[in-house]
């Protein structure tokens, strides 16, 4: 495989990923009613003791809904261990040195698994892709799960994306003529302003807390609307426009977002009336009264309504001590009953073309429909998560994040600072050597920060 | 007298010696060495110089300071109080000791959340002031635009959280006060005020040694309340050693801060032993 396959994936990757979150989201509005078409893999006879790491479901609750729910009616016992990138990266890594170890099944996301091939940690599912053929699992996203090679290096599981919602109250002082589904960036700040103008209260809201995923925002929204690229468009004047924009807007987005993790609550307490963010932490808002939220597409900026699909995928370490019974999960956690599960007890969508049993609940329908809206509109751009970074995703993340704290709250002017952090970007790519992702264009060796 | 009882002090101070060796100055020799290794395994100062260099890090150090400084007098003048109103034994003195005790059995973080459900927008102290008529829309305590406002509501929390220990200590220093001190005084016509400043305060001397030191090393370690009150707007020194250390994934610069908090608390209870001296004659 030579490196320029793997970049060609990326943007592969990321133009194919967008098409599948349309196809689960329409999928799952179906009302099919009892399973159609797949196998009957899981579930049947004893698959023995399976031990799942996964970077995926990893707070509390989720972990409990994954052992409750979603593995309850596996033939088999799963050992399931929620853990955080550092941990996760460092138990795959440390059970591969032993040689042979507990762990038979990783979940975690795109850029994890290149990181685990780059190093042959991953064993081939070709087997299991091609028995869990009638399934429909998208195509695209098979292929990404390939990691640019003639394997299958892992199967995808499950996937997510972000989304804005806001409260219906919000929606009467929209600028004249928008329309929410088809918003630009430059008119959710005329909203903030006209909210702000009207009840006198700043209700735009991003989750900038220590927790939240504001470093996404700019890595996969942001950016890439304003200036088509991430990395390589890092400083210049698209970006400076980006960032003036972000310092306009943030005079209409409540002072207290710093403390954020989660939209979902304030949106439901009231103190933010329009706010993006992760699908899984806006659910709680959209479920607990339909009827006071609407849920819509990002807005576009001037490259493209840009968004991140989240993917995640299973994979079998090389030194699993249950492959077998592996594969038996990964069969049980891609029938249409548990994809079915996954969505409504964790809000993680399927990777499954087969139509999901049951009804969906109003407040995931409606994520449903914004996710098919924002993959299917004329200037969708996908931007993928950070590929390939290992143990440098938290400096990457960093950077953005101290971008954001000195242009936006600091006021500071955004190209000395972006000039300065260039620097910092650009040390986390020879330090992993990750190549530039979509959409940013294909890089020979590390990715070249401008 | 030392050489009848042998052997016997050496052995009972040894566990307590192994386990200092083994919990506390093993790990803190190795975070030194983890600060101070250099690029290519040896030694070197580039962790420091990126500890130095880091855009939060003067933020970080100034909040912390002005924490502490914030902190701990208000701390000091509450536990007193606490602990006189105990110790002049009214009415249901146990039930004073488990109130004022309470918050010590809630952790850190806990204590910072229930604060948040206090100040944040929609949260109870807005929504007293509008019910009283004081203020129409709600006032965001929690911004990081306010900065002292922010500081404020943290060292609120804290004082709250963490009075009660320098209290237990501070009692725990008057009952040992001998009552003939204070009859004395009663019998040459001293008024409660004389009382305090002439004779308690003096006898609790080592006490509030002992407290000043425990405090201001706890105060340097703030994290979890900050975290809860002010996620990423306000920056202190041991979030910055968190941060480094698991979002950032660079142990070396998280021990580098780590570092510093030891220096800085080594130096406040070197700075107290001299300041306050207790003297032999006030533990007669």
């Amino acid at each position: 495989m030579g490196s320029n396959d793997r970049q060609h994936r990326w943007r592969l990757g990321a133009v194919l990923a967008s098409t599948m979150l349309v196809a689960s989201a329409c999928t799952a509005t179906d009302d099919a009613s009892p399973s159609a078409g797949g196998t009957d893999g899981g579930g049947e006879g004893d698959a023995g003791e399976v031990v799942m790491i996964s970077s995926q479901l990893v707070p509390t609750e989720e972990q409990e809904t994954m052992r409750n729910e979603i593995l309850a009616d596996f033939g088999g016992t799963v050992e399931f261990i929620g853990a955080e990138p550092g941990p996760f990266n460092d138990q795959v890594r440390a059970q591969e040195e032993a040689g042979e170890g507990e762990i038979s099944i990783i979940g975690g996301l795109d850029g994890e698994f290149s990181a685990f091939a780059a190093d042959e940690l991953l064993t081939d599912l070709s087997d299991v892709a091609d028995e869990l053929a009638d399934l429909g699992i998208n195509e695209d996203y098979l292929e990404l799960g390939k990691l640019g090679t003639d394997q299958q290096l892992y199967i995808p599981w499950m996937q997510a994306t972000y989304i804005m919602v806001a409260r219906n109250e919000a929606l009467d002082y929209l600028p004249d003529g928008a329309d929410v589904n088809t918003l630009t960036w430059d008119q959710l700040t005329e909203w903030g302003a006209n909210i702000e103008a009207e009840t006198g209260e700043r209700r735009l809201g991003f989750p900038a807390g220590e927790d939240g995923l504001l470093h996404r925002f700019f890595q996969g929204y942001a950016y890439p609307a304003f200036t088509g690229g991430v990395n390589t468009t890092f400083t210049g004047d698209a970006a400076n426009e980006m960032w003036t924009w972000m310092q306009d807007t943030w005079q209409y987005v409540n002072p207290q977002s710093t403390t954020y993790g989660f939209m979902q609550e304030p949106l439901q307490q009231g103190e933010v009336w329009v706010a993006w963010d992760h699908v899984v932490r806006l659910v709680d808002a959209l479920e607990s009264d339909p009827e006071a939220f609407t849920a819509f597409p990002v807005p576009s900026g001037p490259e493209g309504k840009a968004f991140m699909p989240v993917i995640a995928g299973l994979g079998i370490p090389t030194s699993a001590s249950n492959p077998e019974g592996a594969k038996d999960l990964i069969r049980h956690l891609l029938q249409p009953e548990t994809q079915a599960t996954t969505l409504t007890s964790v809000s993680f969508f399927p990777v499954i073309g087969s139509d999901l049993p049951g009804d969906l609940s109003a407040g995931l329908q409606a994520e449903a429909d914004a996710v098919a809206a924002q993959q299917e509109a004329d200037d969708a751009l996908p931007a993928l998560l950070p590929v390939g970074l290992g143990e440098e995703g938290g400096a990457y993340s960093q950077v953005f994040r101290d971008a954001f704290q000195q242009i936006v709250i600091d006021g500071q002017d955004p190209s000395g600072v972006l000039e300065a952090l260039l620097p910092n970007l650009q040390a986390v790519f020879e330090t992993s050597g990750a190549a530039c992702w979509a959409p940013d264009p294909e890089s020979d060796g590390p990715c070249q920060a401008q | 007298m030392t050489a009848r009882l042998g052997w016997a002090p050496y052995a009972l101070l040894l566990p307590s010696a192994i386990f200092l060796a083994v919990f506390f100055a093993a790990p803190m020799v190795q975070a030194f060495a983890l600060a101070f290794e250099g690029p290519d395994g040896g030694f070197g100062l580039s962790n420091v110089e990126r500890m130095f260099g880091d855009s939060s890090f003067r933020s970080a150090l100034l909040t912390t300071l002005a924490l502490v400084v914030l902190v701990i007098p208000i701390q000091f003048a509450l536990a007193m109080s606490m602990a006189l109103v105990i110790n002049a034994k009214l009415k249901g003195q146990g039930m004073w000791l488990y109130v004022y005790a309470l918050p010590l059995g809630i952790s850190e973080l806990a204590a910072g959340i229930v604060w948040v459900s206090i100040f944040t927008q929609s949260g109870w102290l807005n929504s007293i002031l509008i019910g009283l008529g004081i203020t129409d829309a709600p006032i965001t305590w929690q911004s990081a635009e306010t900065p002292w406002l922010l500081i404020g509501c943290v060292v609120i929390a804290e004082a709250w959280r963490a009075t009660s220990i320098i209290m237990i200590i501070l009692v725990a220093g008057l009952q040992s006060i001998p009552r003939e001190f204070l009859e004395a005084a009663d019998v040459y016509g001293a008024t409660n005020w004389q009382k305090i400043r002439r004779v308690i305060l003096p006898m609790l001397r080592p006490s509030l040694q002992v407290a000043l030191i425990l405090r201001t090393i706890l105060a340097f370690q703030v994290f979890a309340t900050v975290i809860a009150l002010a996620g990423s707007g306000l920056d202190v020194l041991a979030g910055e050693a968190q941060r480094w250390a698991t979002d950032i994934d660079n142990d070396n610069v998280a021990a580098a801060y780590a570092g510093l908090i030891l220096l800085l608390s080594l130096f406040s209870t070197v700075l107290f032993l001299v300041l306050l001296p207790t003297r032999e004659e006030h533990q007669a």
